[in-house]
């Protein structure tokens, strides 16, 4: 029997806590699965197959000793950024492919804390930046649905893990819909956090003021319980913002009576969205409303320029952050340089992959001299707008529903070239990082090629606890969730 | 619009990146392609607008100014080959 295919967080919990199987049984087989099916997809940068099979072995301890808490012993996969102590975590570049972390992020010691069993890291564009999977160092993630497909990125292997059944969780960051995407791509379900209610302590920065940590899972239960083991303040991030976090679990429900749901009409009217996605967007807010909710049309007029203004805020940032990896105190180090400054130029360039010094180029050039106000003043300023169509949006509603994607995913290789279309892939999940407020996808439903496509709701800051109610009323209704169970029986596998 | 080789050269020597012809060529035309995307941009009246650099309105995050944990010196040497002595080596700087 396989105990990992279509086995829930919630689920395995009560099987291990019921003493139906152990944690080192569930970690053996999910191990197991990785060695078999993930050769196809490459979800995985590294198994962590001697620590987790400890890990569970200590969970069963705490079990019997009946220590347990609601993710001991349960197998998960952290993206490739997250700072595991002993464990290598590349951010799927050349530049780290040695690096083993000297500390843990706070979010790895937190599940970890928690009991949870880490099966390794998981593949995703190269220092997050892209929106395909396809800019890993480490080679391309696959679609689990369709193989020829991308995952999405920049989490793809966080998402196609999960959707594979190679790891009952993970997490993934969302600096643009790096979470949202994927998830929406691999028929997952995928939360952005509102910015600072996740630590990004021991997370590799790409743009600090977008990046947030968040779960992945397949129900969005599973998603609450990951959420609420990584949520909370701490004192090593500044951004870190001291808010109480809300038992999620408790929130959940299947009525959604008060509920106003806001519709954006620039979303919801925008050109360039496939037929399928705006049939099953719209299918969806029906099911929402026989929850209980209520629709309202809501604008947000500054939506056609957040692609431009994150590309500058975005890139800024990456240019600075990126900075820190000069070829001498970690990571890659040429083998030949004559002096520092070619040491600095040879390293970097060698080190990093084309799209991320395509990124680190504009990002230099927006902030340089005599372009500083055109570009990232400019874009700081229409920042400032979109946030504030969103805070009027939700005047009027609880929360918001949109696609997540113009169109389900497309093809491996097809628009890798293409810095620009890639970039208007991200259209509907960027400016929610852009505000800081929260995110999600839920999955509603698949094309007729068999690929899957994600609802997003977006929320007010800090309240995660929507979100998730409303995302599991659907799932309930729509009852998605049960036919995602076995995507590894897709067409090409 | 295409970004001019002197520009590209330029950037790239500010952002520390070592650039081949090749690569200058494709990189000039990718980024003009991008900027002047960027530029509808201009298009929006900000005017009065404050530039809004952060998500969360935070003022200072301060801790008491007390010694706490840090790594020590050979777990921040862990990522390098190159040490000595308990140092980073690098290139001879001074002839």
């Amino acid at each position: 029997m396989s105990l990992t295919k279509g086995l829930y967080i919630h689920e395995a919990r009560k099987h291990l806590d019921a003493g139906d199987f152990t944690a080192e049984e569930l970690t053996r087989q999910t191990l197991d699965a990785i060695s078999e099916i993930d050769p196809l997809i490459n979800s995985y940068i590294t198994v962590a197959q001697e620590s987790a099979m400890a890990e569970a072995r200590l969970a069963d301890e705490r079990i019997r000793k009946g220590e347990a808490g609601a993710l001991t012993g349960i197998p998960l996969g952290l993206k490739d950024l997250i700072l595991t102590k002993g464990i290598a975590t590349t951010c799927a570049s050349r530049m780290l492919e040695n690096f083993v972390p000297p500390y843990n992020a706070t979010v790895a010691e937190k599940l970890n804390a928690a009991g949870a069993v880490m099966t390794g890291k998981l593949n995703m564009d190269e220092f997050a930046m892209g929106s395909s999977s396809e800019t890993s160092w480490f080679g391309p993630v696959k679609n689990p649905w369709n193989l020829s497909h991308i995952p999405g990125g920049s989490s793809g292997g966080s998402a196609a893990a999960v959707a594979a059944g190679l790891c009952l969780g993970s997490l993934g960051t969302d600096t643009g819909g790096s979470i949202r995407q994927p998830a929406a791509h691999c028929g997952v379900v995928g939360l952005k956090p509102t910015y600072g209610r996740v630590s990004r302590y021991g997370v590799v920065a790409f743009a600090s003021s977008l990046d947030q940590v968040g779960p992945m899972a397949r129900s969005v239960e599973d998603c609450a319980m990951l959420l609420q083991a990584i949520a909370g303040y701490d004192p090593k991030d500044s951004t870190s913002v001291n808010v109480a976090v809300p038992d999620y679990r408790s929130l959940l429900s299947r009525d959604l009576k008060g509920l106003t749901i806001g519709l954006p009409v620039e979303y919801h009217g925008a050109e360039g969205v496939k037929p399928e996605i705006r049939s099953a967007i719209g299918e969806a807010v029906r099911v929402l409303e026989a929850c209980g909710a209520k629709t309202v049309e809501v604008r947000l007029p500054h939506m056609a320029y957040a692609v431009a203004a994150y590309y500058v805020v975005a890139s800024s940032e990456a240019s600075t952050n990126l900075a820190r990896f000069d070829g001498i105190r970690y990571g890659y180090r040429t083998p030949e340089a004559a002096n520092l400054l070619e040491l600095y130029e040879k390293s970097r360039s060698e080190g990093f992959g084309e799209e991320v010094r395509r990124r680190i180029l504009i990002g230099t050039y927006a902030l340089s001299s005599g372009y500083y106000d055109a570009y990232y003043n400019k874009a700081l300023k229409v920042r400032a707008l979109i946030a504030k169509d969103f805070t009027d949006a939700f005047a009027g509603c609880d929360l918001i529903a949109a696609p997540v994607t113009p169109a389900p995913a497309f093809g491996l290789g097809e628009i890798v070239d293409d810095p620009l279309t890639m970039y208007l892939a991200d259209i509907f999940t960027l400016s929610a990082n852009l505000a800081g407020i929260p995110g999600m996808s839920v999955p509603c439903g698949f094309t007729e090629k068999g690929l899957p496509m994600g609802l997003q709701l977006l929320g007010k800051p800090f309240d995660e606890g929507s979100l998730l109610k409303a995302a599991y009323a659907y799932e309930k209704e729509a009852a998605w969730d049960r036919g995602l169970a076995a995507p590894a029986a897709g067409p090409d596998l | 619009m295409k970004i001019s080789k002197e520009e590209i050269l330029h950037v790239a020597g500010l952002a520390r990146l070592h650039m081949e012809e090749g690569e200058m060529e494709r990189m000039s035309t990718q980024l003009g392609t991008i900027l002047a995307y960027v530029d509808t941009l201009k298009e929006v009246d900000t005017e009065g607008v404050a530039p809004m650099s952060h998500a969360v309105h935070l003022v200072n995050a301060m801790r008491e100014d007390k010694v706490g944990e840090h790594l020590g010196v050979d777990l921040a040497l862990s990522g390098t080959e190159e040490k000595e002595d308990g140092h980073f080596l690098v290139p001879k700087i001074v002839g």
